[in-house]
């Protein structure tokens, strides 16, 4: 039971916060392009899903799984949007991702008026409680 | 885990306090702009301002899903106005189109012991509430007007907010390969 990373992008595209814990491969670029790169994955995904579904996709786009990760996508009704990856086993990740907006984000960072929307998050108090959050959920499903 | 419950739990504050507080906020903003017109631009923003994250928070709150039509829209403004002020307005006067409707308040918590003098008539006092909602919409992808087309403070029965949707907005793109 392994989160690796994680990617907030605001409705703009503009990336809010990442950080790794357990990333063992880097992808060789800077963590910039990376997180360009990402944002228009997502993009083409979440219109692709939307286009050649065959019922209305009420939800889109939630997550992908290759054989090594999976990537779990929850975007806010604002368009605030969460990345997570982890490994294949994990559940209930959505749960988890609606948790972090709802106790990490809104509170840590739409509460606190130091925090500029729509710029990357500098906040050390959000970076410590979005970390004891992950850590605490990756120890409570151990 | 229940103390983080107790945290997010709707924080109940002496309603008073926010009138006078509210107040205090809009004499001092007569005193430095001196110009009617000037504070009712700068509560409008002030409250646009609120609006872009006080929506965040009662979207964290209620857990509410995405509108497909106005009327959805306005139950959950009216809604909000439970949350935050504890008063629900009536929705009233809807447009044929379905695209326009009022907001009817009996009370206005902002407005409890307040009487506008003779010569500010022009002063949009609770204009702060256009602002939040114009910028709370704003941020679910829905471009609003609002304005108050009656007012308790100037002798009218009720005070009626008038909410128009022009428009939805659209997705950004990404930004393209430099």
């Amino acid at each position: 039971m392994t989160i690796y990373n994680i990617y907030i992008f605001d409705r703009m595209g503009t990336i809010l916060y990442q950080t790794n814990w357990n990333r063992l491969k880097q992808s060789g670029m800077s963590s910039e392009e990376e997180a360009k790169l990402m944002y228009g994955m997502l993009f083409s995904i979440k219109s692709f899903v939307s286009k050649i579904s065959p019922l209305d996709p009420k939800r889109g786009f939630l997550c992908y799984k290759t054989s090594k990760y999976a990537l779990h996508y929850y975007e806010s009704l604002t368009g605030v949007k969460f990345i997570l990856n982890t490994d294949t086993t994990i559940k209930n990740v959505r749960d988890l991702l609606h948790q972090l907006y709802k106790e990490i984000y809104v509170e840590y960072v739409v509460k606190n008026t130091e925090c500029e929307m729509g710029q990357p998050i500098e906040s050390e108090l959000f970076k410590l409680k979005l970390d004891q959050f992950i850590k605490q959920h990756m120890k409570s499903i151990q | 885990m229940s103390r983080q419950n107790t945290r997010l739990d709707v924080k109940k504050v002496n309603s008073e306090l926010f009138t006078l507080t509210y107040g205090a906020i809009v004499s001092q903003l007569m005193k430095d702009y001196e110009n009617v017109e000037d504070v009712n631009k700068q509560l409008d923003r002030m409250g646009y301002n609120i609006g872009v994250r006080l929506v965040e928070d009662f979207l964290a709150r209620t857990n509410a899903g995405r509108c497909y039509d106005l009327r959805e829209t306005a139950d959950k403004i009216q809604y909000a106005f439970k949350m935050y002020l504890g008063i629900t307005p009536a929705l009233t006067n809807w447009s044929a189109a379905g695209d326009e409707f009022s907001l009817t308040f009996d009370t206005n918590p902002l407005t409890e012991f307040v009487e506008l003098p003779d010569n500010y008539q022009n002063l949009k006092y609770s204009n702060l509430l256009c602002g939040a909602l114009r910028g709370s919409c704003e941020m679910v992808q829905m471009d609003v007007s609002c304005w108050f087309v009656q007012d308790q403070l100037k002798g009218d029965l009720a005070t009626e907010l008038r909410i128009k949707f022009n428009k939805r907005l659209e997705d950004a793109i990404p930004a393209g390969e430099d």
